[in-house]
């Protein structure tokens, strides 16, 4: 391999000696990240499964498959499977034109995509709330017409697109912002139309981005708490999520049953991250 | 690969389609009314609701199915306010019902007069949650005002239970006042009583639950100013070991409230459902269950039968400190109100 | 790099291009984020223009215990955000170019603040860092409290918004070009240097990325804070509890002013960085 590839990054010990770090260098780097995620998150993260298995695996299962627990299930990946792809494809259209092109007002443009971050999260469900709300611009019209959007389904899905709506054009931005136009423009010049470049070019230079920001956006849109807080109504079998179903269970003094469905929700980050190194495994090996 | 893409996804929208279909459950001739309540009620209204729907069945021959939605009392007025569709409402505080008329015009101004006891159907009280053997020795309230005593009380800006805590140290301070006082000195007294008892706060909890993890799971606080159901509860099923209640000698009788959503009920043709509903709270074996789960219940028989668990103390209510619990809402919780002042800077 | 350059400066608002699909982007861009964004916080914005403006300034601007919510928000966010900043980036590095045992659970674990619920995350961080939690006792005993404290929110803050910086600089550092860095090298600079000079320039627009949206997303955090913040008026209690307070009151007007004077602040700040890396990028092509 002369040419590094962009798509696996060799670890350490495959480096040119040139690259590596020395071993002080190296080893405190190591050691202050794991102590650092270490605090961070495993601490809390045993917390939490020690919380769960409190009482044994009979109760974490029976925690887990009530039908509360699968009803709030069910809402949750089915706001997922909604969300996520139309994130996905806005998000990279968005990418595409900010770093592809030049053009004035991109910072506005980016800072625009960034608000949704800073908008507090009882605040994203509030803007719904005062759209469609009863008391809402558009309340009395949707109640003419016996549509409900807030306190249903419809809701829930139009505050969790809000929450998560920056993570997968985030992630792109910076990234093909440094990778700048020539590849493309070699493909063009030789003859492929834009979407074959897109799909041959662009794709395999961004597809790590992107899969970070899929999974963060995946993440983030199970997990999201406020939001859907205020849209929700909280009706039982009906309207809870997961998240809201750990705060019912939480409330109820159900501390084992909150764990463990709270559990689920960080056994699918796992989950999704294993399923990145499966493929990141996958693709490295079809590329030889 | 990338047939192999395609294929994962096209499994898993497929998931969610079939994972959609099953959540339409068929048995629909059934009558569907949403009970929009509190946090504090779960346990009790998920007793009652299959009780009452066999009652229903039996008298009228009506399938009916409760659903139950509970939070912040304040929230869940809230939310009936911006459109969630409940048939009853069963909040903490006639004020969070009376915002629901004046915000949304979906139930009526007279609703306290729909149903007895001023639309009550059970109530409760304040009481202290103290550590196993009392060790600071608190018996009434001027003990937990003391300097260095914690004292644990959500943030009555949020939390409709700790509305009634502090009403309660207000009440009592100003009923205790020296004989012969004024009504401005009496007041002034009540003032200076409640400064120091939140003086004395460490943590202003969101809400009440919220604020009983702290005092138990976490250890923090001497006293905990509770719900009297939600002390009994919390000692039920949190640390039978760990924490006692102690009853002060004078407090507020609080008062949960319930109303049938005029608007929604017409609207949904469940007027009659819903007003048999909360009638049913008001009969014998829903008042015996409301005394089970820790609320005192209005009727004797009920009681009677749970009384080691209601102990006598003498009790106030709003109307007579108050006026009304509006007024109170105006002078003590809105913002720039008596409890604002508490936390403003002294100049 | 060199394709800019190509590309002349003209009258218009774009710079002609040879790549296609800037409408189609652009389009599907300003579609779904007029719908989903811009058209939803307007109607915030214009309803809490409703008020007169000095009610909005009273609410928003002049209360001094919203003046110092505000300032609590703000100065945990900054530390939390450099705290990630720094930490972060190290960890990014580590996770990409060195291999030891556990690097792919850890690598796992990042998103891990994102998975959780804020509330879960607020309860287990609470139940660690309180006088009888397991880090806490040690803590309490060193003198330091953390639980109920500032300190309290700034560890909270600093692990929701952990993810930000480590994700955004990984992808960066694992397309780093090593000719670069071995150019150098052979040229007899040293591994300091190298990191230093060449390293983290180019790494740098991604981190700035990860801190902005670190601080952005920990200005508007409600869920985790609200456990282990003790929410004292003027000690303890952040912005976002105020508007969820002014909601109790059903005072609309009161927290649309609260959350639009927020959402300003930190849109300004967004702008700033953002135009700050659009110039440092022009700069950089100039050359």
């Amino acid at each position: 391999m002369i040419t590094p590839s962009r798509i696996q990054q060799p670890a350490q010990h495959e480096l040119p000696l040139a690259l590596q770090d020395s071993n002080l260098l190296r080893y405190s780097l190591i050691a202050v990240s794991v102590g650092f995620l270490l605090i961070m998150l495993l601490a809390p993260l045993l917390i939490v499964f020690g919380y769960a298995f409190k009482a044994g695996l009979g109760a974490y299962f029976a925690a887990i498959t009530e039908p509360a627990a699968v009803s709030a299930i069910r809402l949750t990946l089915l706001t997922a499977l909604i969300c996520v792809p139309l994130n996905t494809i806005f998000g990279i259209a968005a990418a595409w034109a900010i770093c592809k092109f030049e053009f004035r007002g991109k910072s506005l443009l980016i800072s625009l995509i960034d608000l949704p971050f800073s908008v507090s999260p009882v605040i994203a469900g509030l803007v719904f709330v005062i759209l469609f709300g009863a008391q809402g611009t558009f309340g009395p019209w949707l109640q003419a017409n016996d549509i409900q959007v807030i306190y249903a389904v419809p809701g829930i899905i139009l505050a969790t697109l809000f929450v998560t709506f920056p993570f997968v054009a985030r992630e792109l931005i910076p990234l093909m912002q440094a990778l700048g136009n020539a590849d493309e423009e070699a493909s063009l010049s030789l003859g492929a139309n834009g979407w074959t470049t897109f799909y041959r070019v662009t794709l395999p230079n961004i597809k790590w981005g992107l899969l970070y920001g899929v999974i963060l956006c995946n993440a983030r849109a199970m997990g999201e708490f406020g939001a859907v807080s205020v849209v929700s109504g909280h009706i039982r079998m009906q309207t809870n999520t997961m998240p809201l179903h750990v705060e019912v269970l939480y409330n109820e003094y159900q501390f084992t049953a909150a764990f463990a469905v709270a559990s689920l929700l960080a056994l699918l980050a796992v989950v999704t991250l294993v399923m990145k190194v499966l493929i990141e495994g996958r693709l490295s090996t079809s590329a030889k | 690969m990338n047939s192999c893409k395609i294929k994962s996804a096209l499994s898993l929208l497929l998931a969610a389609v079939v994972l959609n279909g099953c959540s339409n459950d068929g048995s629909d001739d059934s009558v569907k009314i949403l009970n929009v309540s509190y946090d504090p009620t779960r346990e009790f209204y998920q007793e009652v609701n299959p009780l009452f729907a066999g009652h229903l069945r039996q008298q009228t021959g009506t399938d009916v199915i409760i659903q139950q939605s509970h939070g912040g009392s304040g929230s869940q007025a809230r939310a009936v306010i911006d459109g969630l569709e409940a048939d009853v409402v069963t909040l903490a505080l006639s004020y969070d019902i009376d915002s629901i008329h004046d915000k949304a015009r979906v139930i009526s101004a007279d609703w306290e007069q729909d149903f007895p006891y001023d639309s009550a159907p059970y109530t409760s009280t304040i009481v202290f949650l103290v550590r196993k053997g009392n060790p600071l020795g608190i018996s009434d309230w001027p003990d937990i005002i003391k300097p260095g005593v914690e004292v644990i009380t959500p943030n009555p800006k949020t939390s409709g239970g700790a509305r009634w805590n502090y009403l309660a140290a207000w009440g009592y301070a100003w009923r205790n006042a020296p004989a012969g006082s004024s009504d401005s000195e009496r007041d002034a007294a009540a003032r200076e009583f409640v400064r120091k008892l939140y003086r004395n706060v460490p943590i202003l909890d969101r809400g009440a639950r919220a604020a009983t993890n702290t005092f138990v799971q976490r250890g923090i606080g001497d006293v905990f100013l509770a719900w009297e159901n939600e002390a009994i509860l919390s000692i039920e099923s949190l640390g039978p070991d760990e924490v006692e209640i102690v009853v002060p000698s004078l407090s507020i009788l609080a008062e949960p409230k319930v109303a049938v959503v005029d608007a929604v009920v017409d609207k949904k043709g469940t007027r009659s459902i819903a007003e048999a509903y909360l009638q049913f709270l008001y009969t014998e074996q829903a008042q015996l269950l409301a005394a089970k789960h820790h609320f005192r219940p209005r009727s004797d028989e009920a009681l009677a039968a749970y009384s080691n668990k209601f102990p006598t103390l003498e009790l106030f209510t709003v109307a007579e400190q108050f006026g009304s619990f509006a007024m109170a809402q105006k002078i003590h919780f809105n913002d720039g109100g008596e409890f604002d002042q508490i936390y403003q800077p002294q100049p | 790099m060199n394709t800019m350059v190509t590309a002349m400066r003209e009258p218009g608002w774009r710079k002609p291009s040879v790549l296609p699909g800037f409408g189609l982007g652009m389009g599907i861009t300003i579609f779904w984020m007029g719908l989903i964004i811009l058209l939803p916080l307007a109607f915030l914005v214009w309803h809490s223009s409703n008020q007169s403006l000095d009610d909005f300034v009273q609410a928003a601007l002049l209360d001094r215990r919203v003046l110092h919510a505000y300032w609590i928000s703000l100065s945990s966010s900054v530390v939390a955000a450099v705290i990630n900043t720094v930490l972060g980036t190290i960890v990014a590095w580590t996770l990409v170019r060195y291999r030891f045992p556990g690097h792919r659970l850890l690598d796992a674990m990042v998103d891990l603040p994102f998975a959780l619920p804020t509330a879960v995350s607020g309860i287990a961080l609470t139940s660690l860092l309180a006088g009888n939690g397991a880090l806490g006792q040690w803590l309490e005993q060193a003198g330091i409290r953390v639980a109920f404290t500032q300190l309290g929110i700034i560890a909270a803050l600093t692990l929701i918004t952990m993810p930000f910086v480590v994700r955004s600089v990984q992808p960066a550092v694992e397309n780093l070009q090593h000719e670069l860095e071995e150019v150098a090298a052979s040229m007899g600079a040293s591994r300091i240097t190298i990191l230093r000079q060449i390293v983290l320039p180019t790494l740098l627009p991604s981190i700035l990325t990860g801190m902005t949206l670190a601080f952005a997303r920990a200005l508007g955090e409600y869920g985790s804070v609200i456990f282990i913040a003790g929410n004292l008026p003027f000690r303890t209690e952040i912005a976002p509890l105020l508007i969820v307070i002014k909601l109790e009151q059903f005072d609309y007007m009161g927290a649309t002013a609260i959350a639009t004077t927020i959402m300003i602040v930190s849109l300004l700040l967004l702008l700033l960085i953002n135009s700050m890396l659009a110039w440092q990028r022009r700069r950089g092509q100039g050359n």
